[in-house]
């Protein structure tokens, strides 16, 4: 069976599915995993730009269902990493274009040759969603601590489940450790609390990441970035390392603790 | 103590952060039983609705709620506290909720075979005098009941 499927979705759009594609396809290249990632997202690609290949495609997703390209042909190797290989969105088609079937006949071709295979899904719970999920070994769930992030995500999450794809892992990104501490913020305890999924990922908020999509490298190329050595962390957990979280300082502040306690919480 | 609290140190009242967890709660109890809040609330009333016409409850107390362990396991858990008929308060005119109370369990407990003898219990008598054959039946069957629950058809 060879590689891995990882799918990531969220249910909610832009919540950080294609950054955190393309920054766990970077990581676990930079592991020396041989990686490919798919932008599954037809009719508004994206992981291209993100990932700084936008200006080298010449054939997407599409072109290889329908059978205009090679598998090979069609994927895009990334300037730094040589293992790894972006197949792009078509842009100009709509979701319609691709099947279930279709991403699981491509995928396991891929599978011979890739130790890991990432889809970006698309938002929503429709065709495109369907065409990330059906090829899926495991799915990770981007989510933000916030309402209505962590209701679609739930939505989402009940639809792996009945797809037989569960349970699946969570990734809470943006979280603002310092408005968690005032009690402002749904904590990732808070979360956990309420979609029960194991928590594979915390990345943290950081200017660092809207700077890395400026320019197309993926803020986990940036040492200094705690988003990015978070998104390192989840690569590593994918790649089944067993790496403690990060300190973030954000559990409740002192005070909160107080009133919390004296509130029976 | 709590208040206390708040007053010493100004700004101690709970964060958004939990006002979000508590309504996400929610939200999420009714998504995944896909029942909206405004639907449940019917279907209490129509639960209720069909409960009263066999027993008297507290209407009160009266709770039925959706508990929810996790995504996969929810269960509806009511509980309605229902009048009960003691020995003392039969007998007693003030008692007649308490009475329709029994009488509404007499009959659910009633099946098929005794379904022919309640229908005729329960006509007027005035209704039952056309029909001679029925009426002595009727008549019949008033003598060997128990003088409590003939008291109780006579209200």
């Amino acid at each position: 069976m060879g590689g891995k499927v990882v799918t990531i979705s969220s249910g909610k759009g832009g919540v950080g599915k294609t950054t955190a594609t393309a920054n766990l396809g970077i990581s676990l290249a930079s592991l020396g995993k041989k990686v490919v990632v798919i932008d599954a997202d037809i009719g508004l690609r994206n992981l291209d730009v993100i990932m700084g290949l936008e200006n080298r495609i010449v054939y997407d997703l599409v072109d290889i269902v329908e059978g205009r390209s090679k598998l090979r042909q069609a994927m895009i190797k990334h300037k730094k990493f040589d293992r790894l290989f972006l197949i792009p969105a078509a842009q100009t088609r709509d979701k319609m274009a691709v099947s279930p079937d279709d991403m699981v006949k491509l995928t396991d071709e891929l599978r011979e040759d890739f130790d890991y295979v990432l889809i970006d899904s698309p938002a929503g719970i429709e065709r495109g969603f369907r065409n990330a999920l059906e090829p899926a070994d495991e799915v990770l769930i981007v989510t933000n601590p916030e309402v209505s992030s962590v209701r679609d995500a739930d939505r989402i999450i009940g639809l792996i489940e009945a797809a037989d794809k569960g349970p699946g892992r969570l990734i809470i990104n943006r979280l603002k450790t310092d408005l968690v501490k005032k009690g402002e913020m749904l904590s990732s305890e808070d979360v956990y609390d309420i979609l029960g999924l194991t928590i594979i990922g915390i990345i943290p908020e950081d200017e660092l990441v809207l700077s890395a999509s400026n320019s197309g490298i993926p803020v986990t190329l940036n040492t200094q970035s705690k988003a990015g050595l978070a998104f390192n962390n989840v690569a590593r957990r994918v790649a089944g390392e067993d790496v403690p979280f990060m300190k973030l300082d954000d559990s409740p502040g002192i005070f909160q603790r107080l009133v919390g306690l004296l509130n029976g919480r | 103590m709590t208040n206390l609290l708040s007053r010493l140190f100004g700004r101690a009242r709970k964060g958004s952060g939990a006002t979000a967890k508590d309504r996400l709660r929610f939200v999420l109890q009714h998504d995944r039983i896909n029942l909206p809040p405004e639907r449940m609330e019917e279907m209490k009333r129509e639960i209720l609705a069909v409960i009263v016409k066999y027993l008297v409850v507290d209407k009160d107390r009266v709770e039925i709620d959706l508990e929810q362990r996790d995504r996969t396991h929810s269960k509806l858990v009511a509980e309605i506290p229902v009048a009960i008929n003691t020995p003392s308060s039969a007998h007693n005119e003030g008692a007649k909720p308490a009475l329709a109370g029994e009488e509404a369990q007499a009959k659910a407990a009633n099946n098929g075979a005794d379904a022919e003898e309640n229908e005729a219990d329960a006509k007027p008598a005035e209704k039952q005098k056309p029909q001679a054959a029925k009426d002595e039946k009727a008549e019949e069957r008033e003598k060997d009941k128990p003088p409590e629950e003939s008291k109780s058809k006579a209200d």
